[in-house]
């Protein structure tokens, strides 16, 4: 076949099958990430531009915890978390809540902003500089015969997986999940029924938050960390979350693992930098012909 | 122009845009000094982005995250059309505007035909701008991928007019050259900016922006005025991006369709104020100021390392939306507004 003087190669299956497998790994990453976004935009149906600039935040968090106190990045989460989450709560609290009187390409404009001011003091504060964090069981992993799989990617898909039921439970059986739940359904008829509305969006906010500093936690062993290393997230978490559903928790995590694999196929035929461009193309064509996505309207 | 009802506040606005624009005009024979020229050629630069992005946005209501995609087709096709083909610039020129628009008709079809509003809208030009940035990329055989594309230097003062390039045209040209490229594109701005505060297609555009539904059934077709409107968008953006090309002689996929430029529109046509016709100028204006302040205090103080201006124009940019969501236009007029009650004159 031949695309804009690009011929594209013939794979055989197993070559194809690799492919898929180490895409699952990648998308349950990708839904890790998106998983913040879609409860920020469920409860507080606000798009989160900042969303891939805190993920870059909180692993230059996981990364001076590694390399100046010396902490594994996997036990990092235990500050990275409870940090992403106060420092998400105040951030609505304080700034994006703020702004929130009237339409919604405001309070996107917002987020921008304020995506802005944060990758920039990093750039500012940590130079334009890569880092790594290097951990003694980086390439070790299982050979699964048609692909090499790390424990760090093992270890992503089990931590979203785990995150996702974890969060679910919560949602479901809290009073603070219940009381999230009624405000992304009616907030004014929550506000009557005695639910601090603007406590819950930040406590909302706080959690999203949380989920990506967990992100941060498990990706930091296979990722490095520059400034603009939200913005690559930033869209893939878009496209995500759009594709499971704005607001669904188990939207987020088929669609990642949907554009997981489908990025690796299309890195397989259309080589490396121009199979990124499927993550745009299903975007768009979500958006425009199915913009409630696979799993549509509810948290 | 809400409150300019009097005689005189007309008058006074027609004497200030006379002021301004021969200001403009004036301004190489006044400075000599390069660094100024250059500073004043990149905001008038940012302005004009600025209201190539107002025209949609501000005066349309449909706010883009994606203008890159407009300045970068146009740029692409400014140097690729030379680079490649050895075509005038004069030529291609015209090419860049016609490409910039067919792509604006392009997305904008899609988008308006399907519905999109508000943050959707905004996403999907992200989203285009982003394929676009990955296509120039890649098609390595058509753009010369992540190289980018490099004009030659043209150093023959006799073909500096030819090859519309400034550097080494005689005494004159090539200092202001440049300068007055710019400044006749963003007065082509204003004019269609200007137009859409006095035109039947103005008033349906503004009418789209405040209420669709109200706006169809008074009998305008909304889909029509947005596209009008995007194309127009695109047509205004398409300059900054000609201008470019001619002046750098170069661009590349992260130049033409990264984020930079769709931010620098948003930046200076919301500071600015969205949907006037001065907000984009003053807006840029506004941010170049401070971003020049912030070099010579901060970058003084803590060595010159980059981002400090964009931190400072993010937290303009969330100040703005939160107590001044009318930008400095707004701002502006508001004062003017205090300063003629307090003298008990201009309402009467």
């Amino acid at each position: 076949m031949d695309f804009l003087g690009i011929s594209l190669p013939s794979y055989s299956l197993e070559t194809v099958f690799g492919s898929a497998i180490s895409g699952v790994f990648l998308g349950a990453i990708y839904a890790l990430v998106a998983l913040g976004l879609t409860l920020i935009y469920g409860v507080l149906h606000i798009i989160n531009f900042a969303h891939g600039t805190l993920l870059m935040l909180a692993m230059y968090a996981v990364f001076f915890l590694w390399s100046v106190f010396g902490v594994d990045p996997y036990l990092a989460m235990l500050i990275v978390v409870p940090g992403g989450y106060l420092f998400g709560y105040a951030l609505q609290r304080s700034v994006i809540g703020r702004t929130s009187h009237g339409r919604d390409e405001i309070i996107l404009l917002t987020t921008l902003g304020v995506s802005i001011v944060l990758e920039n003091f990093a750039l500012f504060a940590f130079s334009a500089n890569e880092r790594n964090v290097q951990v003694p069981y980086d390439f070790d992993g299982i050979d699964l015969g048609v692909v090499y799989i790390v424990w760090p990617q093992i270890a992503a898909l089990v931590g979203s997986l785990l995150i996702t039921a974890a969060l679910w439970c919560f949602m479901r059986f809290t009073d603070t999940g219940k009381a999230i739940r009624a405000v992304a359904k009616e907030r004014q008829g929550a506000r009557l029924m005695g639910i601090n509305v603007e406590h819950i969006f930040a406590v909302s906010f706080g959690i999203g938050t949380a989920c990506v500093a967990a992100a941060a936690s498990l990706l930091a062993p296979t990722y490095a960390v520059f400034p603009q290393v939200g913005y690559l997230f930033v869209l893939i978490a878009f496209t995500v979350v759009v594709l499971g559903g704005m607001g669904s928790f188990v939207g987020a995590l088929v669609g990642g693992l949907v554009i997981g694999v489908t990025e690796q196929i299309g890195r397989l035929y259309l080589g490396e930098s121009l199979g990124l461009i499927t993550i745009s193309a299903i975007f768009i064509l979500i958006l425009l012909f199915r913009p409630t996505g696979l799993f549509g309207q509810r948290l | 122009m809400s409150m300019l009802t009097t005689m005189s506040t007309g008058n006074m606005q027609r004497i200030g845009w006379a002021v301004l624009i021969g200001a403009l005009l004036a301004a190489p024979f006044a400075i000599h000094s390069g660094r100024w020229m250059e500073f004043i050629e990149l905001t008038l630069f940012a302005a004009l982005l600025g209201q190539g992005w107002n025209i949609l946005g501000g005066y349309g209501g449909q706010y883009s995250f994606g203008h890159a995609l407009f300045f970068g087709t146009a740029a692409y096709l400014q140097a690729l059309l030379q680079y490649k083909l050895g075509w005038s610039p004069w030529l291609t020129l015209w090419i860049a505007i016609g490409g910039s628009v067919a792509v604006a008709a392009f997305v904008g079809f899609l988008s308006f035909r399907y519905g999109l509003r508000g943050s959707y809208f905004a996403l999907v030009t992200l989203a285009f701008a982003e394929a676009f940035h990955v296509l120039s990329r890649s098609l390595v055989s058509v753009t010369e991928g992540g190289r980018g594309v490099q004009l030659p230097l043209n150093q023959d003062p006799e073909q500096a007019l030819a090859t519309f390039q400034f550097t080494f045209a005689g005494p004159f040209l090539s200092e202001a050259g440049y300068y007055y490229t710019i400044l006749i594109f963003l007065l082509i701005g204003f004019a269609v900016t200007g137009w859409l505060n006095h035109s039947r297609f103005g008033a349906q555009l503004q009418a789209v922006r405040e209420d669709e539904d109200a706006a169809s059934a008074l009998g305008i077709d909304p889909f029509r005025v947005k596209m009008s409107a995007i194309c127009l968008s695109a047509g205004v953006t398409s300059l900054a991006g000609i201008y470019y090309v001619q002046k750098f002689l170069f661009v590349d996929p992260g130049i033409a369709y990264g984020p930079g430029k769709s931010v620098e529109a948003l930046f200076a046509a919301i500071i600015g104020g969205v949907g006037t016709v001065l907000g984009p100028l003053l807006g840029s204006a506004f941010i170049h100021i401070v971003g020049e302040f912030a070099k010579e205090t901060i970058g003084a103080m803590l060595g010159d390392r980059p981002g400090v201006d964009l931190i400072l124009f993010g937290i303009i940019l969330v100040l703005m939306l939160a107590y001044m969501p009318r930008g400095l236009v707004g701002l502006v007029e508001l004062l003017w507004r205090k300063l003629m009650t307090k003298r008990g004159g201009g309402n009467a």
